[in-house]
């Protein structure tokens, strides 16, 4: 054995010997590198139990610590629900979702009382969320022209063909084309009448005379009895980079009207683009409704920010506990595909909103983790002994 | 005068061809300098031959596209993304025909570059043959012409040191005795000096003129391969000796005339260049068995989708949203495709590149090996071809020859035997040697001198490879293709017997003028020639085996000499017997008449020649034997030690007899002291029925099959094997044989076989391959007789001897010393095949990790073939992402240390059988990228559920949803061979974090820019937001360490409970080397460990 293991040794220093005196005939020898002869100097782990179990237990003790921070955070957040679809009878909006029509001219409007049983501290972000609709369908997804929504005058009047069937109507190009404009749930609420009519004659499009958009407005009710409406606002809840980058209207003109001359609005709309605000850095593409719409959700129940009720002072919550009601503008149809409506109030941590799973699956790992090192250390004990030192002592 | 005979004689001889042939077709007719038959003469036919262009090019210049696009086509993995693109790009696909079209198209490319630059380098070699110029007699004058224009029929004028620019028969030379001198170098790689004849009939002129005079038609067979077999035919028989090759070079001749036969692509050299069959390795077969597993789980995935995209549709709030658009049932097809298209990714492109690079570059590391270059030689390993690499990983039968393979073939003249009288002679005995007057010792050396074909070379350095040794003052070698011969001749001269006279064999002697060669041959296992003494008495003397022989001898003392022959054979020498036969001038001339008559003939010559060879070699006087010593090349039984450990069988196959090949057996440790030996020969099979002889073989092997380890070593001849494989034997049970035998050989840890022709070796390793396991099967040789096993054995071999290079060519590997094998099999083959392994299974486990989420994912988005991940990480994740760490990986890593490898054979074990690549393996490993892809998914599916996760409240989308994914995949793929990896250079530690660094940088630039050129944005700065996410973070993290977290506890509960001996030397080699006394007694727990877990196993 002894001999054995020195005889590698030898051959290694022959090799280094030989190697670089290239005689005559050596035209033919290999380079004595270290790359060539597969010699590289190297580190070689090895995954033993020895090696592993420390970094179980490092990471188990990391895991369940985050993992029990997370789950903190995250029941500290407070988040209020509402469905306001209308299913049952009982609910305030079931005569607006019962008596939705495609070619109704008056808004439905509904009124539903909820009460905050907490404060909510800071700002208080409001969500609207909606079931089952298929946001991330490909042909959805894809159907859009962001060079039109970057502010591409040739792409403003020729939409990408990917927008079809939305990409022209009446021969007059859609701005903004495709299927997710289309189909957009919220609107500034501007209470306007229709301004035209369509007459349909694309069999597979469905004009519609209202604007699709719901409007929720949420007020406080005094305990004294007064309805006071909650100042919210509309700015932020849009990636800034899709906001200033991504969406651009096709010239800084504040003349808008004048921009999307000769397009036309999506056929589903009740307003052009250029009227979907009168604040002219909300409006057009760059409306920030508008863009969080465009972002398609990653999964059929979604929810999408809708406003910010920002705090008023560090002394007051910003919103108090008491009775609320949500005054919603009914519009957007999603009783045909069996979908539903909600609208959530959250505060935010770091962390973002209420999501229980990261805790958990932190504090799930990082157990599973402490626990295969348990089991390892007994492996280790009972059988790595068996294998090095155990013998070495017989 | 003599030119008038010579028409006549053509003219009759022509017509008495014509008449006695049968099938005309089979043979070519060529009027030498197209002169027109003498009229009167038959029909004459017109043949038309190709001109001499030598075209080795695949493609020209107007149809390589075409041509090359057909051929790489025709693969059937590239027809597959062919259709996969092109179905991309007729129906509305979920991804852009960009992401498999550009792969496709990086491919095929980067292919048809290689194969175009290729042919462009086969073009300008072609040309420069083509244009290069010959001298052709027109006329009655020498008129230059290019090679290519060069016609059958042509009179060629060949000078000194040019090679020959097609098959020639050879008219006449400068030489008075109308021979010329030819190296073969390039074509066979034997240096030596040949002889060649010119016809007897034109050897006379010498100019021109004379030549352009003669009329004469040749009548030749229709082109074939064989490079020492024709069959021509002229009014006198012509030989190979009269056909000069295409490619050999005229040496030591200032000119000569020569007749064009084959030219152009018919000539010998270019039908030999045809490509050999294609041999495949086991790990690619498995890989393609996993193809059409991964090909029925793509077609299946597509099949659930497009069927519950139906189901889901079937509800009618589903099938028409008010948002989006219908589809109709009768799209369900294109939804299939569209399916298949997006699942596609599952078989990537890029294996087959990764695996074509991966075995093209390893290569270099068998060429690159400092340890297998050979000093002596001045060569290297070289690789014929890279597909076989990891089979030298998986080889369980050794086939190996001995002279040459296992022996030096550094042949050295020991010992003499005239009349059972015995010399031992070493060199310094020399002076000493005494000259037993006899009639007998005097012919036999004379015998010895002159029964060879061994010339003799001056001064010229020799480029191949030295056959004789450099003598002392004079600078000669003596050049023969058999190395006895030189052996004997040199102890000739050594015995300063008269060598000086036989400068050039074949010459005419001073005192002997040769008459005949009956050159030797394998089957037949001896040489003879003719000779007149200058006294007028005509001998043949007759050289060979003791057993081709003996049975000819009709006096002399046979059995003293048989008993010394059958004594030096034990001791493991190389015996020749020495006969001769006095001939009368009747008997002479009876001799001349079988050969001319035999070589006349223009079919089945060989057959004849041998059957009149038979009849001339008879009623010989026995002189006495000769004893050869060939040494045991060096480690060669150590080498065998090692293969036997390694867990090969080793069979030697030899052409040698069985005594001498034992005793080499014996040497080189292929049987042991304690090897009981089971012998199935004629001798025992003359006693015995075969039948019988089998089956108690049969009955003793079995019976210790049970408990007794007893090693078992069988010694077969070739006469007993070819009664074994003989088929369709009238009584039932000889079908048998053959099982019954492989079932002995099975159980034999050894086998040699001897006594073996060039084809039986072949046979043997035919039906060892066919046998019910499928072994695979190596052989290794080196020369020209082993080529037919090593083309037949999944490995081929060649040893660079000195038996010329036909071994070499055509061999998958060559290697200068049978020592080398060992590094080859058991470090260069174990490293490939474990490395090759780890690449197939990697690539299939990261595809399924790359694709299963994409297939999860059309759950939740309405079946609607939408993709997970951005087209950018759909065509970049096997190109870039993931691509270069495996390469890597799969051409530098070493799971254990090269010396371990080399020092502890058994380790080859470890990784017999494809151990790696069975399917439990691939089960694993695909259930691992499943829950890889679950995990991922559905990690990633629980943190976008209904709620946000940025500090200000706003919300991602898909893209953001798929780059988390994507961003977890690669990290989690990468992380996983970063922990395969066991041998982390500064290169694996370049390219893993490297590779991934790229991702991150790649990713930013992909989301940071508006692109122009794109007409989605949908990336935009969505790699950003995410990172600006702390959840992100800390879900990445987490998801890893989940996805990584089972194959590393299965890996170390494994190592902990159930090691194999790879992982025990893996712990053993991770302590420092100066606890090299610790790591000494690991070694012996090792090896009991192994023994103890094999027993568990059999229990």
């Amino acid at each position: 054995m002894m001999a054995s293991s020195y005889n590698a040794k030898d051959e290694d220093g022959h090799i280094t010997v030989s190697g670089p005196g290239g005689g005559t005939l050596r035209s033919k020898k290999p380079e004595n590198t270290a790359f060539k002869q597969q010699r590289l100097p190297a580190w070689q782990p090895i995954l033993t139990a020895g090696t592993v179990l420390p970094a179980f237990f490092i990471i188990g003790l990391i895991f369940i610590p985050i993992g029990i921070g997370l789950y903190v955070t995250s029941n500290n957040i407070k988040e209020f629900e509402i469905d306001y679809t209308g299913v049952d009878m009982s609910s305030p909006c079931f005569n607006c979702s019962q008596n939705f029509s495609w070619n109704s001219t008056r808004p439905c409007t509904c009124t539903i009382p909820f009460y905050l049983d907490q404060p909510y501290e800071n700002n208080v972000f409001m969500y609207y969320g909606l079931s089952n609709f298929y946001q991330n369908h490909r042909r959805y997804v894809k159907s859009r022209d962001d060079s039109q929504l970057n502010g591409d005058l040739e792409s403003l009047m020729k939409p990408s063909k990917e927008c079809e069937p939305y990409a022209y109507h009446e021969n007059k190009p859609i701005a903004p084309c495709g299927a997710i404009a289309n189909s957009m749930f919220n609107g500034e609420p501007v209470s306007c009448c229709a301004h035209q009519t369509h007459s349909s004659f694309h069999l597979y499009l469905i004009c519609l005379f209202t604007s699709l958009a719901d409007t929720l407005e949420l007020f406080y009710n005094d305990p004294n009895g007064t309805k006071i409406q909650i100042p919210m606002t509309a700015t932020g809840i849009a990636w800034w980079t899709d906001k200033h980058v991504k969406f651009r209207n096709p010239t800084d003109n504040a003349n808008l009207t004048a921009v999307f001359q000769g397009t036309t609005k999506p056929v589903n709309w009740r307003r052009p683009v250029y009227e979907l605000d009168t604040d002219p850095q909300n409006n057009g593409f760059i409306n920030e409704d508008f863009i969080v719409w465009m972002r398609t959700a990653a999964l059929p129940t979604f929810r999408k920010l809708y406003r910010i009720i920002p705090k008023k002072n560090s002394m007051v919550p910003t919103l108090l506990r008491g009775n609320y009601t949500l005054e919603v503008v009914y519009n957007y149809p999603v009783r045909s595909f069996e979908g539903r409506k909600r609208m959530i109030l959250s505060t935010i941590s770091w962390m973002g909103g209420k999501n229980p799973f990261l805790g958990i699956a932190y504090i799930t790992v990082g157990s599973v983790c402490f626990f295969l090192g348990v089991v390892l250390l007994i492996i280790h004990h009972k059988y790595g002994n068996r294998n090095n030192s155990a013998d070495i002592a017989n | 005068m003599l030119q008038h005979t010579l028409n006549t004689l053509l003219s009759f001889s022509l017509s008495s061809q014509c008449v006695g042939e049968e099938n005309w077709v089979d043979s070519r007719t060529i009027y030498i300098g197209h002169k027109e038959p003498p009229p009167g003469t038959e029909a004459f036919i017109q043949q038309r031959f190709p001109d001499n262009r030598i075209v080795s090019s695949k493609y020209t210049f107007w149809n390589f596209i075409p041509k090359n696009m057909f051929e790489q086509f025709r693969r059937v993995a590239n027809f597959y993304f062919l259709i996969i693109f092109l179905v991309q790009l007729m129906i509305d696909t979920p991804t852009s025909p960009i992401t498999s079209g550009l792969p496709l198209f990086f491919v095929i490319t980067v292919t048809a570059i290689k194969q175009g630059y290729e042919d462009w380098l086969r073009h300008k070699a072609d040309n420069a043959v083509n244009q290069c110029p010959v001298h052709v007699v027109q006329h009655g004058k020498v008129v230059r012409k290019q090679s290519r224009k060069l016609r059958v029929g042509d009179v060629v004028l060949v000078k000194e040191d040019e090679s020959f620019p097609c098959d020639l028969i050879l008219l006449s030379s400068s030489r008075d005795d109308g021979t010329c001198y030819v190296t073969t170098a390039s074509l066979d790689g034997e240096s030596s000096h040949k002889t060649y004849y010119a016809v007897q009939d034109t050897k006379a002129y010498h100019t021109e003129q004379e030549v352009d005079s003669i009329h004469a038609t040749i009548e030749c067979e229709q082109p074939q391969p064989d490079l020492y077999k024709s069959l021509l035919s002229v009014f006198r028989p012509l030989g190979s000796e009269n056909l000069l090759l295409r490619g050999a070079t005229l040496k030591n001749t200032e000119y000569i005339y020569a007749v064009a036969i084959y030219t152009g692509m018919e000539t010998k050299m270019a039908l030999n260049y045809q490509s050999k069959s294609q041999k495949r390795s086991a790990v690619e077969k498995s890989m393609n068995a996993y193809l059409v597993v991964y090909l029925c789980i793509l077609i299946s995935k597509a099949l659930i989708n497009t069927v519950l995209k139906y189901v889901w549709q079937a509800d009618p709030n589903r099938d028409e949203p008010w948002y989006n658009e219908r589809t109709d049932l009768v799209r369900a097809f294109t939804d299939f495709l569209a399916f298949m298209v997006l699942f596609n990714y599952i078989i990537p492109v890029s294996m087959y590149v990764t695996v074509e690079m991966q075995k093209f570059l390893g290569s270099y590391f068998i060429m690159w090996d400092d340890e297998m270059f050979d000093e002596e030689l001045g060569e290297r390993a070289v690789v014929n071809t890279s597909d076989l690499n990891e089979e030298l990983g998986q080889v369980e039968y050794v086939f190996t020859d001995k002279t040459g393979t296992l022996t030096e073939n550094n042949m050295e003249f020991i010992e003499c035997c005239v009349d059972g009288h015995c010399d031992l002679v070493p060199s310094y005995l020399i002076d000493s040697c005494p000259r037993v007057s006899a009639e007998h010792e005097e012919l036999f050396f004379r015998a010895l001198c002159l029964c060879h074909t061994v010339q003799v070379k001056e001064e010229e350095t020799v480029d191949g490879i030295k056959h004789g040794i450099h003598q002392g003052k004079s600078t000669s070698f003596y050049i023969s293709s058999s190395p006895d011969e030189v052996a004997l001749v040199e102890g000739m001269k050594r015995w300063n017997f008269n060598v000086t006279a036989m400068l050039f064999v074949f010459c005419f002697l001073i005192r002997f003028e040769l008459l005949e060669v009956l050159t030797f041959d394998s089957v037949r296992r001896r040489m003879s020639v003719i000779v007149r003494s200058s006294t007028g008495e005509l001998y043949l003397f007759c050289k060979g085996a003791d057993s081709s022989i003996f049975p000819r001898v009709i006096s002399g003392k046979v059995d003293q000499v048989r008993a010394r022959v059958e004594h030096n054979a034990v001791e493991g020498l190389r015996t020749l017997c020495v006969a001769y036969r006095p001939l009368s001038p009747e008997q002479y001339q009876e001799v001349c008449h079988l050969l001319s008559g035999a070589k006349l003939a223009l079919q089945d010559r060989d057959k004849r020649l041998a059957e009149a060879y038979d009849l001339i070699e008879k009623d010989l006087i026995l002189l006495g034997a000769t004893a050869v010593e060939d040494r045991l090349q060096e480690k060669a039984a150590d080498t065998i030690e090692s293969l036997h450990k390694a867990g090969m069988k080793v069979w030697v196959l030899t052409g040698d007899k069985m005594e001498t090949a034992a005793a080499t057996c014996y040497a080189s440790k292929l049987f042991r002291r304690n090897t009981q030996i089971l012998e199935l020969t004629t001798k025992r099979t003359e006693e015995q029925s075969l039948h019988d002889v089998l089956f108690d073989l049969s009955r003793t092997v079995l019976r210790h099959l049970s408990g007794d380890c007893t090693d078992y070593g069988l010694i077969i001849d070739g006469a007993t094997l070819s009664a074994v494989m003989r088929p369709g034997q009238e009584d039932s049970n000889s079908g048998n044989y053959k099982e019954i035998f492989l079932e002995i050989c099975r159980n034999c840890s050894a086998v040699l076989c001897c006594r073996m022709a060039p084809l039986q070796k072949a046979q043997i390793v035919k039906l060892i391959k066919a046998s019910e396991e499928h072994p695979i099967t190596l052989a290794i040789g080196d020369g020209a007789n082993d080529v037919s096993m090593i083309l037949e054995a999944h490995v081929g071999i060649g040893i660079m001897g000195k038996e010329g290079r036909q071994a070499v060519r055509n061999s998958d590997y060559a290697i200068p010393k049978f020592k080398h094998l060992k590094k080859m099999l058991l470090v260069h083959g174990h490293y490939y095949y474990i490395r090759i392994s780890e690449l197939v299974q990697y690539f299939f486990y990261k595809n399924v990790c790359f694709i299963f989420p994409q297939f999860l994912y059309q759950f939740f988005c309405g079946f609607s073939q939408q993709p997970l991940y951005d087209t950018a990480y759909l065509t970049l994740y096997n190109i870039s992402f993931t691509s270069l760490p495996i390469l890597l990986y799969s051409l530098i890593e070493q799971h254990i240390n090269m010396d371990i490898l080399k020092k502890d054979p058994s380790l080859y074990r470890d990784i017999a059988k494809n151990c790696l690549l069975r399917w439990p393996i691939f089960i694993y490993w695909t259930v691992l990228g499943v829950y890889d892809a679950i995990v991922m998914f559905f990690g990633a599916y629980f943190l976008f559920d209904n709620t946000t996760f940025t500090s200000n409240g706003q919300m991602f989308g898909n893209w953001t949803f798929g780059t988390l994914v994507f961003t977890v995949l690669v990290f989690t793929v990468t992380f996983k061979l970063a922990l395969d990896t066991h041998y982390w250079t500064w290169i694996n530690h370049f390219v893993i974090w490297g590779s991934l660094i790229f991702f991150v940088v790649f990713s930013l630039l992909w989301g940071g820019i508006i692109w122009p050129f794109l007409n989605y944005q949908r990336m935009y700065y969505v790699f950003m937001q995410m990172l600006s996410s702390g959840p992100a973070w800390l879900s990445i993290i987490l998801l890893i360490t989940a996805s990584l977290l089972p194959d590393v506890v299965k890996k170390v509960i494994w190592r902990a409970l159930w090691p194999t001996t790879t992982e025990r030397i893996q712990v053993c080699a991770f302590i420092p080397y100066s606890l090299i006394k610790f790591a000494s007694f690991c070694r012996v727990n090792i090896n009991q460990h192994a023994s103890s877990s094999v027993l568990q196993m059999s229990n």
